[in-house]
């Protein structure tokens, strides 16, 4: 076992324990524990806001998957990763003040109490949003618990089940005892790993590789096709690359763990410091992490696994104690993103499925027990599912988010800026959708050479407007509250 | 659960301003990222230019791209965003949710 690698591993784990422990003060001390477990009773200020939404965004795909994608296809994956720049300001202007607002008066913990109120109570809009978490939430988690436990199993040497073993207790204790605020808080610290991570690696990388212009004659000497924004084959086309704006950019919106944070600040002064804060930093670690890909090519060719490219690239160019500490990085991004999913999930089951329907007069004590209980069920559920891993966890994962971002994107953004929105038209809309999605993503996945989400999300538009008008006399009140 | 939603609430006014501005700037940040790309980009690779060793359509694509984003934002929320409350200004609400910060 390489300790020099380990030893800050352990450390940077301790660190987030401890953050998960203090946090768990404010749980036994809140007197409202579902606005503190989910929410962490709205108090995050523009820093953490900042980062606890770049840090559950950026995941695996980003410093596992998206580097390897890289690497196979030279800058023209840079290029579709730049869309994420994107996701720093839009989310926030968006949904912005007007889903802080509303969030308020409804009182709303979770996405879909949101969706709940504004759509007039509608038991189909809950139960057709907490399935679609449940179930696309779930197959995002063990793709990101996968690239966890892979991470280090390559680190450690240690076998792939212990590895994933190690994962699963280390996300599983702080999220269980700490809630939100111990997720937002860790996540500040992963996000800071992160940044930093990014900047030392990228540095070692163009050192090693002998400067910018130096790699790039390498890597056009190798295949010109790589410094295009073409890709390796040619096959990255415009309308293809572009249309990840959707899926990576603007959709990102529509992600339950990224919009539970658009309703997690404490005032304005914290949203505007956020999205400045948010556009700097995703825009550095996208940049940095794609370009890592990229650089790591002429300097180590011939790599097979792609999403082994990241962590070989950090052992060869740095000192091996430097190493270890950077590659927290992406293990800091793994779970960061990890125990937001877990909460969202455990919060569609306890909030929306069990506080609304099968229990409405649970006690605080009650509630505090189920919650424990269904995070701590969900952890065991996604390590069984985990052990038998699947090869490419990008695909899984944009599987998933873009299933989500069908689902909701019309629901979420017409429910704050249509008033003639309707629960019609957010069923239709809902389910049009991800069944929109589902065919396609299986029997022409990028139809019309542009990503599988787009066509639903055109679809699902549709859907919404033309039902929403068709049933406007069903609605008295068209706000539906 | 009678909680209405005052669509003449002059908060909203200001945060579908907000909202606007955002979806303007992604428009902005589209044709900087592909006119650049796919403009200078397009060309042969052996009459590529080169800025900072990088392809130019790829510097100013996204690494130009990033900056000029990342400034604009900056200067967009500091002289365009508003300060406002989200809590309603009724009196009954006050220490109802989100208990006070106390710092230790």
């Amino acid at each position: 076992m390489n300790w020099s690698v380990v030893i800050p591993l352990i450390i940077f784990l301790i660190s987030i324990f401890a953050v998960g422990f203090w946090s768990s003060r404010y749980l036994r001390k809140t007197n409202n524990f579902l606005q503190e477990y989910f929410l962490g009773s709205r108090e995050l200020g523009g820093f953490i806001l900042a980062m606890t939404m770049i840090a559950t965004y950026g995941s695996a795909s980003s410093f596992i998957g998206g580097p390897g994608a890289a690497y196979t296809q030279g800058l023209g994956w840079v290029l579709l990763a730049m869309a994420q720049v994107a996701t720093g300001y839009f989310v926030l202007m968006v949904l912005g003040k007007k889903f802080a607002i509303y969030a308020r008066k409804y009182k709303a913990v979770t996405l879909i109490d949101f969706l709940r109120k504004r759509y007039g109570e509608s038991k189909w809009v809950v139960f057709i949003a907490a399935f679609s978490i449940i179930v696309f939430l779930f197959s995002a988690m063990v793709a990101q618990w996968v690239g966890g436990a892979r991470l280090i199993e390559s680190l450690t040497g240690l076998s792939y089940t212990s590895a994933l073993f190690i994962f699963a207790v280390a996300v599983l204790l702080y999220v269980i005892i700490g809630g939100f605020r111990a997720v937002a808080l860790t996540d500040t610290i992963q996000g800071v790993v992160m940044f930093f991570g990014t900047l030392i690696i990228l540095i070692g990388t163009i050192i090693a590789g002998g400067g910018i212009s130096n790699i790039m004659s390498d890597l056009a000497a190798e295949n010109p096709n790589l410094i295009t924004p073409f890709g390796h084959d040619g096959g990255l086309t415009p309308a293809y690359v572009s249309s990840f704006w959707i899926l990576v950019g603007v959709g990102v919106l529509a992600l339950p763990q990224v919009a539970v944070r658009a309703m997690s600040y404490r005032d304005a002064k914290s949203m505007h410091r956020a999205l400045i804060i948010g556009t700097i930093v995703v825009g550095f670690i996208m940049l940095g992490m794609h370009l890592i890909g990229v650089f790591a090519r002429p300097i180590m060719p011939g790599v097979d696994v792609p999403d082994s490219v990241m962590p070989m690239i950090t052992m060869e160019v740095l000192p091996p104690w430097l190493a270890g500490i950077v590659l927290a990085a992406p293990m800091a991004a793994i779970m960061s993103t990890v125990d937001s999913l877990l909460l969202i999930v455990s919060s569609a089951v306890v909030k929306d499925v069990y506080l609304n329907y099968m229990n409405p007069e649970a006690t605080d004590k009650k509630v505090r027990q189920i919650s424990f209980g269904v995070t701590s069920v969900l952890g065991i559920l996604i390590f069984a599912a985990a052990l038998s891993p699947p090869d490419l966890l990008i695909w899984m994962n944009l599987f998933a988010f873009g299933g989500l971002q069908a689902a909701f994107i019309w629901p979420v953004v017409m429910g704050l800026y249509w008033s003639k929105a309707n629960q019609y038209g957010a069923i239709a809309s809902m389910l049009a959708g991800i069944g929109s999605y589902a065919v396609i993503h299986n029997v022409q996945p990028n139809i019309f050479g542009v990503h599988t989400v787009v066509m639903p999300v055109l679809l699902s538009l549709i859907v919404f407007v033309s039902a929403s008008l068709l049933t406007r006399h069903k609605t008295g009140n068209k706000w539906g509250v | 659960m009678s909680r209405e939603i005052d669509e003449k609430d002059p908060r909203f006014k200001v945060a579908n301003r907000e909202a606007l501005i955002g979806v303007g700037l992604v428009i902005l940040n589209f044709l900087w990222w592909y006119g650049f790309a796919y403009g200078l980009g397009s060309r042969p690779v052996e009459e590529y230019t080169y800025v900072l060793g990088m392809p130019a359509w790829f510097f100013y694509s996204c690494v130009a791209g990033f900056i000029v984003m990342a400034v604009l934002v900056a200067v967009v929320v500091k002289s365009f965003f508003k300060d406002m409350p989200f809590d309603d200004p009724e009196p009954d609400k006050t220490g109802k949710d989100g208990a006070e910060e106390d710092a230790e």
